[in-house]
């Protein structure tokens, strides 16, 4: 049944290669090339490090003049610290009110709503731009931004006391909506296949933005009118311990859900049907994933606004670093970009202070030059 | 080096009655199996139903157009079965159904006694490889990386990539003969390498059955060689392969079965000279046909003619 070989060509070819793929000794692979065991752990507390040092950082640097030692009595003073140092002779007194209130009630809220929002979306960007296999890709692709976007408008301009109350309610119902027409829509093209989603998100956003357009030139006036643009660019700028609850909880949960799909994500790395062979069912990893990223975008956005390109571009940059392997990559877009939006955000406070910015022209202003610059360092790959 | 002097008169082309006859007398007799089943419907009864492959009645369209049409296939366990067939014929569907990614319509796809199509997604990844055509990616991911994708079935989908693992992507590497890529970009590979290193992909999932989309295309005639070389030893080790080719020639040189598809049908299966014979190439690729043996191994060597020339027999 076996053909003999002979001493053909094709033996000769067989037996050479032969030699050649088990008589050598490869060379160690250079650390973080590939195996690299201590490399991912040393990262991840690196950038854990970072984050903890820069949300110190931004709760100590502001206008108004606080001293670290007035941060570290406030945040001794909440944190019960005083129960561990009054025995040990060292007595915490709380500051007055509204120095503490300063630390407590705008700077800890909005630095740790930043680090939430950031991580969550690097991660949902990570997520995005595997599943569509788009590099384009972030999380607001499926037009959730723009349907966040609508939500919150219309709740703007309607005024009155309930709005704000109710804003995240209808940014996050309009992020929803926008999802569900878009995945609909892909839906209704036949199977969901990526450049089918991305068609299908691109026509609900472009419809959602025409109709915020057309809600602010018609009808929103002057403080709407910067709310509405403090909104739409995205902000931390008003986050309390309400948003710092909702993002925290959302990116601990939903973030944490799609951090452990770091193996499915991999299996996608040569697309579908090589994922289907490794196992996956493809349609229900994607739905899965969406709806999560959807999710989690949506409770962000309900807090921060669209804040763009932390979701496009932290991930690119990660996997600059360190490859496309989704267990890795999936956790340390996560730190960065907690640490990447808590910097941008102390930046849109102080740099024109008293006037702030929204968070949004920072991370765009800082994010277009890195874009540009990776697109500039890949250009040999491209 | 060969006794045996080439056949002048079957290049010359002579009368086609007498070339036919010369060509079977010259075919070593092989008394036990049985000739080449020729019309669709009878799987190739010289394969022993329980080892290896076989595919019944497997059936799958799209928009209403029906593109494997009832296809009946058998693919001994420790053989290269070659699936033939020209531009369309539906070998890459085919393939696809067979793994699972597009399930057939209708039909049943046993492996070693399993019924592959009701075997949990994971554990059919466990058990079978698919090498596809054109597979790629835009990620920076190096081929060791890329490589031990194939132990994603074999692990929790929690774990990381253990040292077994690792020594699995390196065997693989080896097998493939692609050990010296191993920490080289994907995306900086050539598009031979590229091939090696998607059979190591598919190696490091250790599966019982391999099956290949043209795993030949792209390389020149020395990777392509290497290549059916690794499936050979493969099928030496009792894995089943199944390889789509293009290249009717390798197929014969290499291939101890084919299976030869046309229109989602086919055509004829059987040990490799009984279906690679004129009769059967002409009329299912639409060309000419002259089979001589090699001067050395004494496989066929397939020769084409355009089909205007040939007499009508």
């Amino acid at each position: 049944m076996t053909p003999s070989t002979g001493t053909t060509a094709e033996g000769r070819a067989a037996a050479e290669s032969r030699t050649t793929a088990d008589g050598r000794d490869r060379p160690p692979r250079p650390a973080g090339a590939s195996a690299g065991r201590g490399g991912p752990a040393v990262a991840g507390l690196a950038l854990g490090g970072v984050l903890v040092a820069s949300l110190l950082a931004a709760v100590l640097i502001g206008p108004a003049d606080l001293s670290a030692a007035e941060v570290g009595r406030s945040l001794a003073t909440h944190l019960r610290l005083d129960l561990v140092l009054e025995p040990l002779g060292l007595p915490v007194e709380p500051l007055s009110p509204i120095r503490d209130g300063m630390v407590w009630q705008l700077r800890a809220p909005r630095a740790l709503t930043a680090a939430a929002v950031g991580a969550g979306l690097a991660v949902c960007g990570v997520v995005m731009q595997s599943l569509t296999r788009n590099p384009l890709a972030d999380p607001y692709l499926l037009g959730l931004s723009s349907g966040a976007s609508l939500g919150a408008v219309l709740v703007l301009v309607a005024g009155g006391g309930a709005a704000l109350a109710l804003l995240p309610v209808a940014a996050f119902g309009g992020a929803v909506l926008a999802l569900a027409a878009a995945l609909g829509l892909a839906g209704a093209l036949g199977q969901v296949t990526p450049t089918r989603t991305v068609l299908a998100g691109l026509a609900i956003s472009q419809m959602c933005a025409a109709a915020v357009s057309f809600v602010i030139f018609w009808s929103v006036k002057g403080d709407a009118f910067r709310e509405v643009m403090s909104w739409l660019m995205g902000s931390v700028g008003s986050a309390t311990w309400v948003s710092v609850a909702v993002t925290g909880a959302a990116t601990l949960l939903l973030g944490t859900g799609l951090m452990l799909s770091g193996s499915v994500l991999d299996a996608f790395t040569f697309g579908e049907s090589a994922a289907a062979t490794l196992g996956m069912d493809v349609q229900r990893v994607r739905w899965t994933l969406l709806i999560a990223v959807a999710l989690l975008t949506g409770a962000l956005v309900s807090q921060s606004g669209s804040i763009g390109f932390v979701g496009l571009i932290l991930p690119h940059a990660v996997r600059l670093v360190v490859g496309a392997r989704h267990r890795l990559l999936l956790p340390l877009s996560a730190l960065a970009g907690a640490s990447f939006l808590v910097w941008a955000d102390t930046l849109a406070r102080t740099v024109f202070a008293p006037r702030e910015l929204p968070v949004g022209i920072v991370t765009a202003a800082v994010g277009a030059p890195v874009f540009a610059f990776l697109l500039w360092k890949g250009r040999a790959r491209a | 080096m060969t006794d045996r002097s080439p056949s002048s008169p079957s290049i010359a082309r002579g009368p086609r009655p007498t070339d036919r006859a010369r060509s079977d007398a010259r075919r070593p007799s092989r008394g036990t199996e049985p000739g080449p089943s020729s019309s669709s419907g009878e799987p190739d009864p010289s394969v022993r139903r329980d080892a290896g492959l076989a595919a019944e009645r497997v059936s799958w369209g799209i928009d209403g157009r029906l593109i494997l049409d009832g296809v009946e296939l058998a693919a001994p366990a420790g053989a290269v079965t070659g699936l033939l067939g020209p531009n369309g014929s539906g070998k890459s569907t085919l393939l696809r159904a067979i793994a699972g990614i597009r399930p057939p319509d209708d039909g049943v796809v046993v492996f070693d006694g399993d019924d592959l199509l009701r075997t949990g997604r994971r554990a059919r990844a466990r058990t079978l490889a698919l090498v596809e055509q054109d597979a790629s990616t835009d990620l920076p991911i190096t081929v060791h990386d890329a490589v031990l994708l194939g132990r994603i079935p074999h692990r929790a989908l929690l774990a990381g990539n253990s040292d077994a693992d690792r020594e699995t992507a390196d065997r693989a590497l080896a097998r493939a003969g692609a050990a010296d890529l191993a920490d080289r970009q994907i995306a900086t590979l050539s598009g031979g390498e590229r091939q090696r290193v998607h059979l190591a992909r598919a190696l490091a999932q250790t599966p019982r059955l391999l099956l290949l989309d043209e795993p030949t295309n792209h390389l020149d005639i020395a990777a392509q060689l290497h290549t059916m070389e690794v499936l050979r030893t493969l099928a030496a080790d009792g894995v089943t392969v199944l390889a789509a080719l293009h290249d009717l020639n390798l197929a014969a040189a290499t291939c101890d079965h084919v299976v030869l598809i046309a229109e989602g049908r086919v055509v004829a299966a059987g040990p490799t000279e009984q279906v690679l014979v004129p009769e059967i190439i002409e009329p299912a690729y639409g060309v000419g046909c002259d089979v001589l043996p090699h001067p050395r191994t004494g496989r066929p060597v397939l020769t084409f003619s355009p089909a205007a020339t040939i007499p009508v027999a």
